[in-house]
């Protein structure tokens, strides 16, 4: 109840991974892990979407929707109109202490 | 090329402490910047490891100082003056500006080595292979924190803990004085209001839920129940404003009715300012995802704004009753 981290946008498909164990190296929550064949997608509901893996993969075995968690920034989107997707993180102005 | 460089040490003065104070009261915030290019660290040679970070002063600093009796090469990155890792979010930490960097600094013709050392959270906005391919530099990622680079050095790969974000007290506590800062225009604005509508009871109201969204809410992030920051937040709210609904209820005259009505503010209007808030709070936590928070925003922001809006009404119809001598 009262969760609204039960999904991501996180997709893995092992049958391309060569198994250079990028993904679990700069994942900061450890939701890959390493294994004996391929990278282990250990704890998917544990990822941020920060991207980190998806762009450190060389043979793209892995989708995510990358952007950044942070309503500030989504709520001053869709309040110029914009989709709340387009929210980007505003710290380089010094209106927020995100991040 | 400029295959040039400047001399730079671990030492952090006085000067830079302060520096540190003002931007975590948020100060000058966007002024605590470095010159984006190759600094000589001690007195490194052409094999001495090189390490990347953000052009942000106190990424620089933390770099630097957490590699005391270390000679190496730091390559600064132009980010704006912004963190390694929002930086890597917004891509200026990224494959591009690192390339342009390796090339504008003379950086293969400076060193004998081929392998650069970014921190973890630089992999956000860098493809190391992409990098490998234009430049012949391997990227390697060194630990989360600068303060266990020297580990990682001695022991040639980061432990687990080393690779996991953390946001632990410390953390949390870190980000409280800019955001007292930051909210003390609107609360002031709020009070200003509210002192009109409700006196010196309301003011205190606001007040305290301003308060306790900006300092109590970090603090007690990880043992607020259930996983949602509005609702951790609401519930919070809730909590401090008891004392006010107390005080409310006994020591307000009048008819039942606007005696309940007058504690629906407390109740509902009150808590969602906390709760918004806490909301807010997700862009400075580690964890969350934008597919979760996204969901929040579409749950919770039209309950909030109904119950902020009720307390209005409320508030506004209370004042307007008793000046017409309810």
């Amino acid at each position: 109840m009262f969760n609204s981290y039960t999904e991501t946008t996180l997709q893995y498909d092992a049958e391309l991974c060569i198994n250079c164990d990028l993904c679990s190296i700069v994942c900061p929550h450890a939701v890959f892990t390493r294994g004996e064949k391929a990278a282990i997608l250990a704890n998917p509901l544990a990822c941020m979407e920060c991207g980190a893996c998806m762009l450190n993969c060389p043979v793209r075995a892995i989708y995510v929707d990358a952007g950044v968690g942070c309503a500030a920034a989504m709520i001053k989107a869709a309040l110029q109109g914009k989709k709340v997707e387009e929210g980007t993180c505003g710290c380089d102005d010094s209106s927020s202490a995100c991040c | 090329m400029e295959n040039e460089f400047t001399k730079t040490t671990s030492q952090i003065t006085a000067a830079d402490r302060w520096d540190t104070f003002q931007a975590r009261v948020g100060i000058n915030r966007s002024l605590h910047r470095v010159r984006p290019g190759l600094y000589a660290l001690g007195s490194p040679t052409p094999d001495s490891p090189v390490f990347v970070t953000a052009n942000y002063k106190l990424s620089f600093n933390a770099l630097r100082a957490s590699l005391a009796g270390v000679d190496g090469w730091i390559l600064v990155l132009d980010t704006h003056g912004i963190n390694v890792w929002c930086a890597a979010g917004k891509g200026t930490f990224g494959t591009n500006e690192l390339v342009k960097r390796i090339e504008s600094t003379g950086l293969k013709d400076i060193v004998k080595t081929r392998v650069l050392t970014l921190p973890q959270l630089g992999a956000t906005g860098v493809m190391a292979h992409i990098v490998k391919k234009r430049t012949g530099f391997k990227v390697e990622y060194g630990p989360v924190r600068a303060e266990d680079l020297k580990e990682y050095l001695f022991n040639g790969q980061a432990t687990a803990a080393m690779r996991k974000v953390r946001f632990n007290i410390k953390d949390r506590l870190t980000l409280i004085p800019v955001d007292i800062i930051n909210y003390f225009l609107p609360t002031l604005l709020a009070a200003l209001i509210l002192y009109f509508l409700g006196g010196c009871f309301a003011v205190t109201a606001v007040v305290t839920s301003v308060l306790a969204a900006v300092v109590l809410f970090p603090i007690l992030l990880p043992w607020l129940p259930f996983h949602d920051f509005s609702v951790k937040g609401y519930l919070l709210g809730f909590v401090v404003m008891l004392p006010f609904m107390v005080q409310s209820w006994t020591n307000s005259t009048g008819p039942l009715w606007s005696r309940i009505l007058r504690l629906l503010p407390l109740a509902l209007g009150y808590p969602v300012v906390t709760a918004f808030i806490a909301l807010n709070f997700t862009g400075s936590s580690t964890f969350t995802s934008r597919t979760g928070v996204k969901k929040e925003i579409f749950a919770y922001i039209p309950v909030m704004g109904w119950f902020f809006g009720i307390s209005v009404a409320i508030t506004l119809g209370l004042a307007a009753w008793k000046a017409l001598g309810g």
